[in-house]
């Protein structure tokens, strides 16, 4: 009932959209698909909800073929596109009810299942979708996508232009979905949100760089990582930047993610260097690789 | 069908939300055929008129008289010298100018012979020619009263007779027309523009990924606009029965079943223009310009088709409106029945079949 994809390719005119995209999502999985603006998110998950068709290669969804059993899918998945997609003049309840009906079910029958998410936004059923805060929009879309109950759902970046707070609050919903049964496909351009998921598949120019649990991923980074800090920022980069051992230089939140092309690297030689170059308060210690350390070292 | 009818409260609810739609699919209707009825006409009243007399005689005064004295003119001002004539023509004041030669009595009883000059502002060539018919028609009468006592050798007498529209009223003429357009433009544009919508909006991406099956959601856009179309057309028609005195000597039941047929004619047009473009903008577009213009310029509705060009006369059978007018006409003024109108009828049929066929063809399962 997972989903499986194999030797996947499609171009639009010129571009390569995906290129020879071979993968399996397990049953009563939470698969993560990371990867950048433009890397060919959209076009798999079209692909997969049946809405566009594969130049070459097949796939199947919860059993059926994306290409041949298409009503199957249909009646079978749930979808939730990357671009708010429901009815702004309706109210939060006529869109939930109107998507219950063209399923053939109604709210009643599957409450359970989207309780936990609906309760937040029921105070509002009255008020048009179109008036929601982004966070409420993507709770009332996830209420949607699940209320035919759908044994996969497909979220196309559910949490992008959502705030912090309901983005977490949306991820531990996923998490409580997966857990009744649904196998979950997601993807996002946060990296912070892959290690929440079972697996995760870094995807870039519509090529997969890898396949793994978050992380098994993080773990294979191959070489110590530091983080670097001093009182100008600015400067810091462009002096690690110079710096003629560098391997990678990443800002990242309040450091810069350092790594270094020698294997016998001593961190006060780095010291020096960038006292040398009059920075101050200057802190180097190592750290744990993230996925998006891992993400930047395989596209690069 | 449960999920039809959900479908279709849907459609409703985007409706009647939407001021814009509202407007389009209401006061339109009610704005267009008040306007043409009122405003636009072909008839000609009070038209003002000036006078150069340059005899000033008892039959001049008698002629002015009766020209006075009919509803068509009425005489703004006498002038006096010619090079008058073309000054009050410069300032718009009057129409027709009425210039009658010297002596005109005198040469009237003498040589049995005597000219008036009619002149008249042809910058809009229809009004001069009726100007100048109603003058004649005038002049005419009032030779008939001076020879009444004579016998003329040999006399034609043609006796006309308008029928179907014995008054001449041009509300006759576009009540069918405006009926027409605004059935052709609110159930094609409001249709082609609803599911363009949807596209534009995504929600089209959710609808294919769902087990609605794609003459489902074409046919729950449709059924809506068939319901508000009938009543515009109820709207339309009793409109031009009580405002405009429009007779319907036909059935009214026959007249409804033709309409309906009209209205699924340019539904299916609609669905068709859908079809063919991304944005709603687009819908309106081609709707406005690829449906109005010809429906207005090609139809017969206002530029009669047999005195068009050839090529424009072939051109003019492919337009769906020019056969619902036709038949419009034809129950409305002149009340014939199914027997009368067959042709006509079969040939919207026909279209409407290509239309729905060619839409539901062209209709996407997929993105691309």
């Amino acid at each position: 009932m997972g989903i499986s994809i194999s030797n996947i390719s499609k171009s639009y005119k010129n571009v390569k959209a995906l290129q020879d995209i071979s993968f399996e999502v397990k049953p009563n999985e939470l698969f993560g698909l990371i990867g950048p603006d433009g890397a060919g998110k959209t076009t798999l998950f079209r692909i997969l909800t049946t809405l566009l068709f594969p130049d070459h290669g097949t796939a199947t969804v919860a059993g059926f073929d994306v290409v041949g059993d298409y009503k199957e899918i249909r009646k079978n998945v749930g979808y939730m596109p990357g671009r708010f997609s429901l009815y702004q003049d309706l109210t939060v309840e006529e869109n939930l009810n109107f998507f219950a009906t063209i399923f053939g079910t109604t709210i009643d029958e599957n409450y359970d299942l989207i309780k936990d998410i609906y309760v937040q936004i029921e105070p509002f059923k009255d008020r048009r979708a179109g008036k929601l805060s982004g966070g409420m929009k993507q709770k009332l879309a996830l209420s949607c996508a699940l209320i035919h109950k759908p044994k996969v759902l497909f979220l196309d970046e559910p949490t992008t232009g959502v705030d912090p707070v309901s983005r977490k609050e949306f991820w531990e919903m996923l998490k409580r979905l997966q857990q009744k049964g649904i196998t979950i496909l997601v993807s996002t351009p946060y990296m912070d949100e892959a290690a929440l998921c079972d697996r995760v598949a870094l995807i870039q120019d519509g090529r997969i760089l890898q396949i793994d649990t978050p992380k098994a991923i993080v773990k294979h980074y191959p070489k110590p990582i530091y983080n670097v800090r001093s009182d100008n920022m600015y400067q810091l980069i462009t002096n690690l930047k110079d710096y003629e051992f560098n391997h990678s230089v990443y800002p990242f939140g309040e450091f810069v993610h350092y790594t270094d092309s020698r294997t016998d690297f001593n961190p006060t030689e780095l010291q020096h260097y960038l006292e040398s170059k009059n920075l101050k308060n200057i802190e180097i210690h190592e750290t744990d690789a993230t996925i998006e350390d891992t993400f930047m070292e395989l596209a690069k | 069908m449960k999920r039809f009818i959900g479908f279709i409260k849907k459609e409703f609810y985007h409706i009647f939300r939407d001021r814009r739609s509202l407007f389009i699919l209401f006061g339109m209707p009610i704005a267009q055929i008040l306007l043409f009825g009122f405003a636009i006409t072909n008839e000609i009243n009070n038209v003002d008129i000036a006078i150069l007399d340059h005899s000033k005689d008892n039959t001049t005064e008698e002629i002015i008289n009766k020209i006075a004295a009919s509803k068509y003119f009425s005489i703004k001002q006498m002038i006096t010298r010619e090079a008058d004539i073309a000054s009050v023509f410069q300032k718009g004041q009057v129409k027709a100018v009425l210039n009658f030669e010297k002596d005109f009595s005198k040469n009237l009883i003498k040589d049995h012979k005597a000219t008036i000059q009619v002149i008249t502002d042809a910058t809009d060539p229809n009004t001069a020619n009726t100007i100048t018919n109603y003058i004649n028609a005038i002049l005419q009468q009032y030779q008939k009263e001076l020879n009444k006592d004579i016998i003329i050798a040999y006399q034609i007498l043609p006796q006309t007779r308008m029928v179907y529209n014995p008054e001449l009223k041009s509300v006759y003429m576009f009540v069918p027309g405006v009926m027409t357009i605004i059935l052709m433009l609110v159930s094609a544009m409001m249709t082609s523009i609803s599911i363009t919508r949807e596209k534009e909006l995504g929600t089209m991406e959710i609808l294919l990924v769902s087990p609605l099956r794609p003459f489902q959601v074409i046919i729950g856009k449709v059924v809506p606009y068939i319901f508000l179309s009938i009543i515009n057309a109820v709207v339309i028609v009793m409109l031009s029965i009580f405002i405009f005195n429009m007779p319907v000597q036909g059935s009214l039941i026959l007249l409804g079943l033709e309409s309906v047929l009209f209205i699924i004619t340019s539904l299916a047009l609609g669905i068709l223009i859908s079809t063919i473009s991304a944005t709603q903008q687009t819908a309106m577009m081609i709707s406005l310009m690829g449906l109005m213009l010809p429906v207005i310029l090609l139809s017969g509705f206002i530029f009669p088709i047999s005195s068009m060009p050839m090529p424009l006369q072939i051109i003019s059978n492919i337009i769906p409106a020019k056969w619902f007018i036709i038949i419009l006409k034809a129950i409305m003024l002149k009340g014939v029945g199914m027997q009368f109108i067959w042709k006509e009828t079969l040939i919207l049929l026909g279209m409407t079949v290509f239309f729905i066929a060619l839409s539901v063809k062209k209709y996407k399962i997929r993105l691309e």
